[in-house]
Parts: structure tokens; sequence; C-alpha cells
């Protein structure tokens, strides 16, 4: 299996968001970044797939040269080879994102590897649009899968569970594929030391991707109003017990 | 005219479907243009009179012999000739798994762009848009050109409100021209779930660990309590990534949504990751050892202190009572 994996960084944003003055962005200032959730485990399934049926693995993203870091996360842990789309922008549209990406698996593809597995998050933590991975599957005419959460590889098809309100649905399709992973397929791993170490010496590509408009433009970002309740402090310890008792009574709980 | 993709189960539009149409709804009274719906594969008799509520003076029933299964690229395509044929302003579906999935292959497939979790919309030319970010904790203004636009809608974060239309639901029967390609993804089997046991969405209460709780045997005492108030146990990500607990229990942005009557936070933070998924709660108790903990600050109602010992103590006075 040669699978390639497309993540994206993303800020931690703690408990409360703060914005840069001219509202165009979150102040990151004093934040840490990370893979966003569902590619995090899009990560992690990659590589227990490639420890299982042999094969490759390439991790991508789109960004500022910083994401290197979050190459070097998926490399430490098990990731062979990563690729940068390097650009200054702190953002890109969906469309412009998906043809990138497109370029870049045409370009891999020219060089003779060809990828049997395209793995994206459902959708992004931060802009959570949904149709990466979709719109990257319909410009290379393979089937797509959104929303998995278990895969089973067989013969050159790949079995794969999807949860829905009720149960969950099965489909089965063949390869190449794109998968858009949602979290809880599995537990990622902690990179190892040694991991981290190994993962600067594995190779990394950059390209520099093109950009073009679709049609959406950011005006800026606000915060939304707050939730607007006063907290009611019941007491400290188990002091607070006799009150609590008495606002579950009040909520009608008890 | 605007449309709408429905979602509707056991004779009742889905609740997402209902905000998708309220904000439709807006948008084609803004507009001054009728607002019609589209079903796929299914008969809308049990939902005409909601559809006329909502302000739907026609649907589009789309039929076809492959279409008794779910796949995303018939269904896709299904809408593709729908809008050629019609030429709507705008498309709307519903902020759900499957809203998201078919008009991102729509706009795929038109090589338009498509904007996600919309909560308002101002036409004009160009429109302006806000929708939301980090599962809403964040929003952002926008402007959208387009020759068709296409919209999901944010969950919970429209009201649904009834609008009701004059006359009959005129209802358009059509047949899409599939090819197998389009039926190469589809559901080949449904599993249906084991039953066993509430679900985290459907439950009155929700007794939620998070990293306070320590440890998987940390959760014994939550369980308990969950038991008591005929409720169950959710957790943080910090819970699910350290394998307490399944992420099928988990609340947040990338967990579970819920709304129970009431929420009990014990031992988390209320990382926005956590905080968008307990927001909808009618009443949120917390009980943490830091007064300064957003979870506490934001909350209904707190208790400061340590959740290993304040809710084992909660616990037992509630047996004394039974």
């Amino acid at each position: 299996m040669n699978i390639l994996v497309s993540i994206k960084r993303v800020p931690l944003p703690g408990e409360k968001i703060i914005l840069t003055k001219d509202e165009q962005e979150i102040d990151t200032k004093y934040l840490g970044f990370a893979v966003s959730p569902h590619e995090e485990c899009a990560v992690e399934e990659a590589v227990r797939i490639v420890e299982k049926h042999g094969g490759s693995s390439t991790v991508l993203t789109l960004g500022t040269e910083d994401a290197i870091a979050q190459l070097h996360e998926a490399m430490a842990i098990g990731i062979d080879q990563g690729i940068l789309l390097e650009t200054d922008r702190s953002e890109w549209n969906a469309m412009a994102t998906a043809k990138a990406i497109t370029s870049a698996v045409r370009a891999k593809e020219e060089e003779g590897e060809k990828f049997d597995l395209l793995f994206f998050g459902n959708e992004s933590a931060d802009i959570g649009g949904y149709q990466v991975g979709i719109r990257v599957a319909d410009a290379l005419d393979i089937p797509c899968v959104t929303g998995v959460k278990e895969i089973e590889i067989e013969d050159g098809m790949a079995r794969v569970k999807r949860k829905v309100s009720d149960g969950s649905e099965i489909y089965e399709v063949p390869l190449p594929a794109v998968f858009t992973i949602k979290e809880g397929i599995n537990v990622p791993r902690y990179p190892p030391m040694i991991g981290k170490m190994r993962a600067k010496k594995k190779p990394l590509a950059r390209i520099e991707p093109e950009w073009s408009e679709d049609g959406v433009e950011k005006i800026r970002l606000k915060t939304p109003e707050e939730r607007g309740s006063t907290v009611e402090i019941l007491g400290e310890g188990i002091a607070a017990v006799p009150r609590a008792i008495e606002v579950l009574k009040e909520l009608g709980v008890i | 005219m605007i449309l709408g993709l429905i979602e509707h189960t056991q004779g009742a539009l889905s609740d997402r479907t209902l905000e998708t149409l309220t904000l439709a709804r807006i948008l084609a009274k803004d507009m001054d243009t009728p607002l019609e719906a589209v079903s796929i594969g299914e008969e809308v008799s049990d939902v005409v009179d909601e559809l006329l509520a909502y302000g739907v003076s026609r649907v589009h029933l789309v039929q076809h012999e492959g279409l008794k299964d779910y796949a995303p690229d018939a269904w896709a395509e299904s809408i593709v000739q729908l809008v050629e044929a019609e030429s709507p302003a705008a498309v709307f579906a519903p902020g759900s798994e499957r809203g998201n999935e078919i008009l991102a292959r729509v706009a795929a497939r038109m090589d338009l762009p498509m904007v996600s979790n919309c909560m308002e919309i101002e036409p004009g030319e160009p429109f302006k848009i806000t929708r939301t970010r980090w599962g809403g904790s964040l929003l952002e203004e926008a402007t959208y050109k387009g020759k068709i636009k296409f919209f999901t809608v944010a969950p919970f974060s429209v009201t649904p409100k009834e609008v009701p239309v004059e006359g009959e639901l005129a209802q358009n029967p059509v047949t899409p021209t599939l090819n197998d390609k389009d039926f190469l993804v589809r559901v080949t089997k449904l599993v249906q779930a084991d039953g066993g046991g509430m679900s985290i969405a459907d439950a009155p209460v929700v007794v939620s660990g998070g990293r306070g709780v320590g440890s998987v045997e940390g959760f014994a005492v939550l369980d308990e309590l969950a038991e008591l108030l005929g409720g169950v146990v959710g957790c943080s990500r910090v819970a699910t990534d350290n394998g307490w607990r399944s992420h099928a229990f988990q609340v947040g942005q990338t967990g579970s949504r819920i709304s129970p009557d009431l929420y009990i936070a014990c031992g988390i933070s209320g990382a926005t990751q956590h905080w968008v998924g307990c927001v909808g709660s009618k009443k949120i108790l917390t009980i943490n050892t830091d007064p300064e903990a957003a979870m506490v600050t934001k909350a209904d109602y707190a208790i400061i202190g340590d959740l290993h010992e304040v809710v084992p103590a909660l616990s037992e006075e509630l047996r004394k009572m039974k």
C-alpha cells in the first residue's frame, strides 16, 4: 500500500479565542500548534496500514515553513516522507487547496509513485469546510468515502465503515480511493524520542503551489455572544453537597 | 428559485433540515423568489404539511431504481442535473454528515465554491455571509461571489421558524440519468447499533469526566453518579486520547454535540474544543478544583473541589434519598 495523508497545521486555542487587532486571524502569540484532530488519526491509520500490509507513506501539508513541525510530528510516528506545499499566505480557499494537492499527486505519479490510498481529515478544526478531500477525489476521478471510522484492505478493495445515527454504513470500494477520516478510528500513539530524531532525517520535498481565487473572501473574524449565564458557586468540596442536592431537585433531575 | 435538500425519517424532517429551510426561506424572501425542496429516493407524503409550514411551495422528487441504497455520487449527480434544469440562485443542504458531503460533491462536479456552516446570508453582489469556525467558537464574515451559491447550514445556529406558504405543495417527479460509476460508492450493508444503553445524544443527564479524572478507574465514581441520576457518562478529548473512555462518549467539536437537561462536567477545564460540544445543554454544573477554569466561569452552577471527593459524597446523599 502506498498512502498519502494530507494534514493541516492548526493552533490550539485553549479556553478562549483571542483575535489579532485587524480581526483577520487568531492571535497565536501564546498558543501551541498541532495537526488537526481528524488528520492526526489519519496519520496513525496510514502508519498502521503500512505496518500491516507493507508499502510506504507520505504526509503532505499546504502551509508556511512553520508547518514542517507538523510534517515532522507525522514522520516521528512512522510516516516515511513529507511534502510541503509552501506558501506565505496564511489561508487558502478550499478550491485552490484541492487543486494544489491534486497537482502534487499528479506530479508524484509522473515520477512513478502512485498512491493507493489518499487520506484527509473529514473537516479541519479551524475552517471546517468539509470539501478538500472530496474535490481532490473528483479531480482525480477516483471514489471517495467521507467520515470513515474503520478500514480493512483486501485484494485491491477497501471495506470501510462510517457511523450513522442508528448504526454503521459499510462501503466496499476499489482502490485507489480517497477516504476522509474521523477521530475515533484509532487512538494515535505518542511519538517516541527516537522517532522525533529520525523524522528530521527523512526526505522532505518542497513545492510552490499555485494560488487562485474562488469567490469567497474573508472580511473579518469575530467572537460569538456568550451563553449569558452567571455562575452560582454552590460551595467548596463536600460542604457543597446539600446545596447541590437542592439544585438537582429544583431542576427536576431527582 | 432557492433549492433546499431535505432529510426526513419516520414522517418528520430532521432538525438540521428545519434549520436549513429556515435560513433558505429568509434568503428566498429577501430575493423575492420561491423556496423549493429536493428529496432523493424517498416519498414525501408524510412531510407535506411540514414542508408547507416551512415555506416550501414545490418539491422535486428524484426517483431512480438505483437510489434505494445511499450512494453519494448518484445523489450529487441527481442534484447537478436538477440544478442545470431549474437554475436555482442558491442550493442549501443540511449541516449533517450527508448534507455537507453531498453539497461538496455537487460543488466539486460543477467546479464552483461552496460555503459550509453558514448562519446568516445577505443577498447582493457579492453576497455577504456569516459562517462558523472552530465548531462555533468563532464567526467569520465573508463575501461570496458565484454563479450559483452553495450553502450548508451551521448546526444549532439557526432557530427553526415556521413561515407557512399558501396553497398546495407542487410535486415534480424527476428521473436523473445515472451511470455505473455514480454507484461505485454506495452503502453495501447497514449495521444496526446494538441498542445497548442510552446514547450520549439522547440522555437527559450527562456526567462527563476530563483530565482531572486521572485514570480509567477514576471514572467509576462518575458511572455511579450517572446511574443514580438516570444519565450516561461522557468525557473530554483528553480522556479519549488517554484511552480512559471510548470515543463514542466524547463530547466536543470532534466528538458529539449534545443538549441534555443537565450536564455535569467533572475535572474538565473547558477548552473551546470541549465547550462547543456541551454549550447546548439546558443547565451546566461544573465540579473543578480551579475556580478560574472556563468550565467553572461559564457554567450555571459550580462546586469548587476535587471530583474524587465531591462526586462520591453526592452519590452517597442520593442513595440515602432512594
